[in-house]
C-alpha cells in the first residue's frame, strides 16, 4: 500500500487539538511516534498481541498498531506522555517494581488507567491480558495497581 | 564524609530509570533518529544447508545501497569463541535466515517492497544434533569411580529427557544503529554504535576485528534495553556490524531495527537438550552412582554452545550428593539458526532432567520426593561432580525444607492424590559469575568517579529491566558512606566506561558489584574526613579503577573440569499445583511457592522481581512455548502463534527470600537472575507425574498430554470446571 | 461505487487486516471504511428476533444485556477473543467475513441458526449462516455487498460454548464448540475443517435417541481436522469428541 495520498486528520491528543497531514490508512502508532513525536507509545509486535502500543481512544484501550489514522479522526488520544509524570498509577509502577525493562510499561499504565479505580485481582487480569510482559510475571504489575490506590 | 547516611542496601530504594520508564521519557533504540538517518533490512537464506549461486536485485536500484561481504574491511567473521560464522555469507548457507547482504534506503516503504533473488544449490541439512558430523565442543566430568558406584547400588534407575527450543521474547525486538565517527577524543574515523544490548565490549570487540578498526576508532554505547534473558548477549554483534558496514560504506547512520518476524527468525534461542541418566541408588535412598549423557543442538553456528555446555553439564548432577560421577557432554551441529545465550545457560536443560529423574528414582524407591532429596541434598563440606568442596554458604536443605513447609507438601500431596489435579517439587541451584577460571581470564573492571555530591559509577555492566544501575549504586552508597540519591550511573558507553565483563551468568551483582565495592571502600579512605565537594576543591578529580580479584583458595582445572567451577552458588526449590482438563489435556499451574537462597538481598523488591519474572519464564518453557521447526525454519515466528503465558496463565506466585551470605560478595550478595527459571519446568512435570502423566518432555503441551493418558478421559472423574472458559 | 469500480475490501475494526497489512501479506489495495458507520452498531429486538449490527464489537456484544439475555454463549465466545484492546475494535461481522475456520464467533452463529443480512446495490439478502460459507476462507458474498447485520431467531434450550485455545487468553483456537442441549441439540465446531462444521447428523442422531458414544463417534465423521503449528489432527478429534460429552452433560461444567 503506497502511504502518498494526503489528507487530513485532526483529533485531540493528550487534551492539545492535532490536525496532520498524514495517509488516512497510516497507522496510528507511526502517526504518534513519527508525526507527533512522542515516543512512548512502543511497538513489539504489530498483529496486536503484545498490547506495548496501547493508547486510549476517547478513554478506550486500543492496539494503536492496527488502528489507522482515519479512525482517530475526531476523537480524543490519550499516550503515556498524556498522563503527566504524577498519576497514581505511574508512582505505584516505580514504587512496587510493575517496571522492569519498561518497554511494555507505557500500554501496561494505559491498559491499567482502563480499568478505572480498585479493580479486583480478577478485573485486573482479564483487563491486562492483552499486554505482554516477559519480565516481572504480572505480580508485580498486580501490586502496582492495587497499591496505586493507597 | 557523612556516615549518617542511611544504609541503602536492603532497603526497596526508587529505582534509577524508573520515572523515565513510566512517564514515556525512556529511550529504546527505536525512539532514536538522526540527521540523514538511512534504514537497512536483511537479506537472508531461504534454505537450511547449500551454496549460493546467484544473487539479483529486481527493479529500480535508485537510492539503495547493497552490502555484502565484499564491504568487509576486517575480517569475516562474528567474534566471539570460535571463529566459524561470518558476518554475512560468502558463498556457503548453514541454515535458514542467515545474513546474506543488507539493503539500504532512506524509506522504509521501498525498502520493504525490494526484491532481492538469490538462487542457490541446496544441499542435504542435518536435523539431528545426535546424528551431527560436527561436534562444537565436548565436556567430560569424572569423580571416584563409576564402576564401584554401580556395585554398590541396589537398584539402577535410567531415564531419558528431552527440552526445547525456546525464545527469549523480549519485547523490545533486537536494534542498533551505526553512526559514521567514533567521537571519541582524538579519533578521527571510525564509527559509534547504539544499540540494545547486554554487552557492549563484545559488541565492541566484534566490530574492531570485522572492520579492522584500532579499538580507539570503535565506540558502542548501550541505550535503554527492553528485555534480553541472554538473547542479547551475543547477536547484538552480528547485528552492530551488518549496521556499521552499512554506515561506513554510505557515510551515513543507518538504523537496523528487527520486526517481531526477523527477530523469532533469525536470532538465537535456547539449545534443546536429550539427556540421558543412569544411576544406581540403594534401597533406602542414597545415590550410589550418576552416569548422564547430555547432546545440546547449537544450531549452525558454534556461538556460546562451549560454554551452554560447560554450565549445563557443571550442574547435570543437580543438588547432589554421590561420590561417583561420570559426565559427557556434547553440542553439535544442525542446520538451523545458532543458539545462544538463554537464562541459565544450559543448566535448566541438564536440572530439569536431573529433578524429573530424582522423582522417578523417589517413585521406584517408594520414598516421597521430600525424602529422596533429603537424603542425598549438598550439605557444606561435600563435594560437587567437580570436586568443588561447599562452604558455609551452601543451603540446599534450608530451602527444601522451607519450601516443603510453606506448602505442606506432604499434607497437600495426600489431598490431592487420585483428582485431576498433582503437586511437585524440585530443587536446584545455580552457579554465580563466569565458569571456572572465566573470571580470571576476563579481568573485569569498574571504576568509581567522585562527584561534588557523592560518586558516578562507571561499568559497562548494563540494565536490561533487572535493575543494574539501582543495585550497583545501592552497594556504593553504603560503601562509600553517601546517600543513594547521590551515586549515579554513567551509560554503557566504551568510549567513557572500563569492561566490567557482559552482564550475564549471574555476576555482575556478585562480580561487579564486590568490584565497585572495593573502590568505594578505598575512595571513602581517600576522603577521610573530607566531603566529596571539600576533596575536589583541594585535590581535583579522583577516579579509582579496580579489577576482580580471585578469591583465596579458589581453584580450578580447565582440562580436567576440577576444581571450584563457581565462587558461590544460590539455592532454590519450586512447589507447583497443577490441573490438568481431563477433556482436553490443558494444563494449568493453580499456585506456585519458590524459596531462593542468594546470599543478601541488595533491594529485596528487585530480587523478587527477577524470581517471580524468571519463574513465569520458565512456566512458559515447562507449559506453553513451543518453537514449531519445519524444514529448518521457525513455522511459528509470531506473538500470536509463539505462545508465552499472559496475566491470565501465570499462577499467583508466592516468593521466599533466604540469605545465607558468601563472604565475597557484596554485602555477602550471590548472583539471582538466572537461578529462578532452572525449576519451575521439572516441578510442573513432577506435578503432572503426581496427577498420573508420565512426561519425560517439554514443553507439556495438551498434545503430549494427551498421548500420555491412554484412559478415554470423558470417563474420568472428578472434574474441576475451568471458570473462565467453560460458559455453562 | 463497490459494484462500478472494482473490489474493495470493506475494513473496520482492522484487528485482522492491518496484522496482514503490518506482515506486507495485504495484496488488496483499496478499501471501504465501515468504522464510522453507527447505524449498524445496533444490537436490538426486530421481529422477535435477536438482531446484530455487523459493526458490534466484541465489547458491545459482551456488555449488551439483549445479547446475554438472549445468546450468552455469544458473549461467552466474545470475550475469548483477544485481550481488551481487540475486543474493543473487533467487531462481529469482521469475524464473520474473514472467514477464519478458526473463527471463534463462528459455531456460536452457527449453532444458532443466525441469518446473515447481506445488502448490495439497492438489494437486500438473508442468507442461512450455515450457507454462508462455501471453502476454505471463501464466501457467498458478493464484492458489491457488505453484511449489515445477523437475525437470530429465539433459542431454547441450554446454550454451551468452549474454545480451546493455546493458552488461557490471546489464543487462536484449536478446537472451539457450541452447543445447544435439549430435545433438538444443535452442534457447532471451529478449527476442526476447512469452515466451521455444524454437525447435522450427529444432531439427527441425538434427536432420535442415540448415546453420547454413538454422538462422538458420528461428530468425529462429521469433522475434518488437520495438523497445523497449533495443534495436530488427533488432538482436534478427541478433544472435539469429548467437549461433545461435556458440553451435552446436564449440569456439569
Amino acid at each position: 500500500m503506497g502511504l502518498t495520498s494526503v489528507s487530513f486528520v485532526s483529533f485531540v491528543l493528550n487534551g492539545r487539538r492535532k490536525k496532520l497531514d498524514v495517509h488516512p490508512l497510516k497507522r496510528l502508532l507511526d502517526v504518534l511516534r513519527e508525526d507527533c513525536g512522542l515516543t512512548g507509545t512502543k511497538e513489539g509486535c504489530g498483529e496486536g498481541e503484545c498490547g506495548a502500543c496501547t493508547v486510549l481512544i476517547d478513554g478506550v484501550p486500543v492496539n494503536s498498531c492496527l488502528v489507522p489514522a482515519a479512525h482517530a479522526d475526531g476523537t480524543r488520544v490519550t499516550t503515556i506522555e498524556g498522563l503527566g509524570g504524577r498519576h497514581r498509577l505511574q508512582r505505584a509502577f516505580v514504587e512496587h517494581g510493575g517496571a522492569q525493562c519498561g518497554i511494555c510499561t507505557p500500554g501496561m499504565i494505559l491498559a491499567a488507567v482502563a480499568l478505572g479505580p480498585r479493580p479486583s485481582l480478577h478485573d485486573i487480569k482479564v483487563g491486562l491480558a492483552g499486554n505482554l510482559c516477559r519480565c516481572t510475571g504480572y505480580s508485580a504489575i498486580y501490586r502496582s495497581i492495587q497499591q496505586s490506590h493507597v | 564524609m557523612s556516615s549518617r547516611a542511611r544504609k541503602a542496601v536492603g532497603r526497596n530504594v526508587l529505582r534509577k530509570e524508573g520515572h523515565d520508564k513510566v512517564t514515556g521519557a525512556a529511550r529504546y533504540i527505536d525512539d532514536l533518529t538522526f540527521p540523514g538517518l538511512l534504514h537497512a533490512r536483511t537479506i537472508r537464506s531461504t534454505i537450511p544447508a547449500g551454496e549460493i549461486v546467484k544473487v539479483r536485485f529486481k527493479g529500480d536500484r535508485a537510492g539503495f545501497t547493497l552490502v555484502d561481504h565484499h564491504d568487509i574491511p576486517g575480517r569475516n567473521i562474528v567474534a566471539l569463541i570460535d571463529e566459524d560464522q561470518p558476518c554475512l555469507a560468502e558463498r556457503k548457507i548453514r541454515h535458514v535466515a542467515e545474513p546474506i547482504l543488507l539493503l539500504v534506503h532512506e524509506d522504509r516503504e521501498k525498502l520493504r517492497a525490494a526484491d532481492v533473488q538469490i538462487e542457490y544449490r541446496p544441499s542435504t541439512p542435518n536435523y539431528d544434533p545426535e546424528r551431527s558430523a560436527i561436534t562444537f565442543k565436548k565436556i567430560a566430568i569424572d569423580k571416584g569411580d563409576l564402576d564401584a558406584g554401580f556395585a554398590a547400588a541396589d537398584v539402577i534407575v535410567e531415564g531419558e529427557y528431552r527440552t526445547g527450543l525456546q525464545e527469549q521474547l523480549y519485547i523490545e525486538t533486537n536494534g542498533v544503529i551505526a553512526v559514521p565517527g567514533s567521537s571519541v577524543a582524538g579519533a578521527a574515523g571510525g564509527i559509534t554504535v547504539y544499540g540494545s544490548m547486554q554487552c557492549p565490549y563484545y559488541v565492541h570487540r566484534a566490530l574492531v576485528i570485522l572492520l579492522g578498526l584500532p579499538a580507539g576508532k570503535v565506540r558502542v554505547i548501550q541505550t535503554e534495553t527492553g528485555g534480553g534473558f541472554g538473547g542479547k548477549e551475543e547477536y547484538p554483534s552480528m547485528m552492530a556490524g551488518h549496521a556499521a558496514l552499512a554506515a561506513l560504506k554510505t557515510g551515513r547512520p543507518v538504523k537496523l531495527v528487527y520486526d517481531r518476524v526477523e527477530d523469532m527468525l533469525a536470532t538465537t534461542k535456547r539449545h534443546p537438550s536429550i539427556v540421558r541418566h543412569r544411576t544406581g541408588v540403594t534401597r533406602d535412598g542414597r545415590l550410589t552412582a550418576i552416569d548422564i549423557d547430555a547432546v545440546l543442538d547449537g544450531g549452525a553456528y558454534a556461538t556460546l554452545s562451549a560454554v551452554v555446555l560447560s554450565r549445563g553439564m557443571i550442574h547435570a548432577a543437580g543438588p547432589y550428593r554421590c561420590d561417583h560421577i561420570r559426565i559427557r557432554g556434547r553440542a553439535t551441529m544442525t542446520n538451523t539458526p545458532p543458539n545462544g545465550a538463554f537464562r541459565g545457560f544450559g543448566a535448566p536443560q541438564t536440572q530439569f532432567a536431573a529433578e524429573v529423574h530424582m522423582d522417578r528414582i523417589a517413585e521406584r524407591l517408594g520414598l516421597d520426593p521430600v525424602r529422596v532429596r533429603e537424603i542425598n541434598a549438598l550439605r557444606p563440606g561435600d563435594t560437587t561432580a567437580t570436586g568443588q568442596r561447599l562452604g558455609k554458604d551452601s543451603s540446599a536443605l534450608q530451602v527444601l525444607r522451607e519450601a516443603v513447609t510453606r506448602t505442606g507438601f506432604r499434607k497437600r500431596r495426600r489431598a490431592l492424590a487420585g483428582t485431576n489435579r498433582g503437586i511437585g517439587l524440585s530443587l536446584f541451584f545455580h552457579g554465580s559469575g563466569f565458569t571456572g577460571a572465566g573470571e580470571v581470564k576476563l579481568a573485569a573492571k569498574a571504576s568509581l568517579a567522585l562527584t561534588h555530591k557523592g560518586a558516578r559509577i562507571h561499568v559497562a555492566s548494563t540494565e536490561i529491566g533487572q535493575g543494574t544501575r539501582t543495585m550497583l549504586a545501592q552497594i556504593v552508597a553504603d560503601a562509600l558512606g553517601v546517600r543513594y540519591d547521590d551515586v549515579d550511573v554513567n551509560a554503557a558507553d566504551t568510549g567513557e566506561v572500563p569492561d566490567s565483563g557482559p552482564t550475564v551468568a549471574s555476576r555482575t551483582c556478585m562480580i561487579v558489584g564486590r568490584i565497585l565495592e572495593r573502590c568505594a571502600e578505598e575512595m571513602r579512605a581517600r576522603l577521610g574526613r573530607l566531603t566529596p565537594r571539600q576533596y575536589l576543591r583541594a585535590f581535583g578529580p579522583l577516579v579509582i579503577t579496580k579489577q576482580y580479584e580471585r578469591p583465596a583458595g579458589m581453584v580450578w582445572d580447565d582440562t580436567v573440569y576440577k576444581g571450584d567451577a563457581y565462587g558461590s552458588y544460590g539455592w532454590g526449590c519450586d512447589v507447583v499445583e497443577v490441573e490438568v482438563d481431563r477433556d482436553t489435556y490443558e494444563v494449568r499451574p493453580t499456585a506456585f511457592t519458590t524459596v531462593h537462597e542468594i546470599g543478601k538481598a541488595i533491594h529485596p523488591m528487585l530480587a523478587v522481581g527477577q524470581i517471580e519474572g524468571g519463574s513465569a519464564q520458565g512456566l512458559g518453557y515447562a507449559i506453553l512455548e513451543d518453537v514449531v521447526m519445519r524444514d529448518g525454519r521457525m513455522a511459528n515466528a509470531t506473538l500470536t502463534n509463539y505462545i508465552i503465558p499472559t496475566s491470565l496463565d501465570t499462577p499467583p506466585m508466592q516468593v521466599v527470600l533466604l540469605e545465607n551470605p558468601y563472604p565475597h560478595g557484596p554485602s555477602g550478595a550471590k548472583g539471582v537472575g538466572e537461578m529462578p527459571i532452572d525449576g519451575p519446568a521439572p516441578a510442573v512435570i513432577n506435578a503432572l507425574r503426581h496427577a498420573g502423566f508420565d512426561l519425560r518432555e517439554i514443553p507439556a503441551t495438551p498434545e503430549r498430554v494427551m498421548l500420555t493418558s491412554s484412559v478415554e478421559s470423558t470417563q474420568r472423574t472428578p472434574r474441576t470446571p475451568r471458570k473462565s472458559q467453560a460458559w455453562v | 461505487m463497490l459494484r462500478d469500480e472494482g473490489p474493495l475490501v470493506p475494513m473496520a475494526g482492522c484487528t485482522d487486516l492491518y496484522v496482514a497489512l503490518n506482515f506486507g501479506t495485504l495484496t488488496e489495495t483499496r478499501f471501504l471504511d465501515l468504522w464510522r458507520l453507527d447505524a449498524l452498531r445496533t444490537i436490538a429486538i426486530r421481529e422477535g428476533a435477536l438482531s446484530i449490527g455487523a459493526l458490534a464489537t466484541h465489547t458491545d456484544l459482551i456488555r449488551s444485556p439483549l445479547v446475554r439475555r438472549r445468546l450468552p454463549m455469544l458473549a461467552a465466545a466474545a470475550s475469548e477473543i483477544g485481550g481488551v484492546q481487540i475486543q474493543n475494535r473487533g467487531t462481529l461481522g469482521g469475524n464473520v467475513a474473514n472467514a477464519s475456520p478458526a473463527g471463534d464467533t463462528l459455531p456460536v452463529l452457527a449453532a444458532a441458526d443466525a441469518t446473515v443480512v447481506l445488502r448490495g446495490a439497492g438489494a437486500t439478502r438473508r442468507v442461512p449462516f450455515s450457507s454462508f460459507y462455501t471453502g476454505y476462507r471463501r464466501t457467498v458474498r458478493r464484492p458489491d455487498e457488505l453484511i449489515v447485520s445477523f437475525e437470530i431467531a429465539p433459542i431454547r434450550g441450554r446454550q454451551r460454548f468452549r474454545k480451546v485455545g493455546t493458552r488461557a487468553a490471546q489464543a487462536i483456537s484449536k478446537v472451539v464448540m457450541a452447543v445447544i442441549a435439549g430435545e433438538t441439540p444443535r452442534i457447532a465446531v471451529g478449527s476442526v475443517a476447512p469452515t466451521v462444521v455444524r454437525a447435522r447428523r450427529t444432531e439427527a442422531a441425538l434427536a432420535a435417541g442415540a448415546s453420547v458414544a454413538e454422538a462422538q463417534r458420528l461428530l468425529l465423521d462429521e469433522i475434518a481436522p488437520i495438523d497445523d503449528i497449533r495443534s495436530t489432527a488427533e488432538y482436534r478429534r478427541r478433544v472435539t469428541a469429548n467437549l461433545l460429552a461435556r458440553l451435552l452433560a446436564p449440569r456439569s461444567a
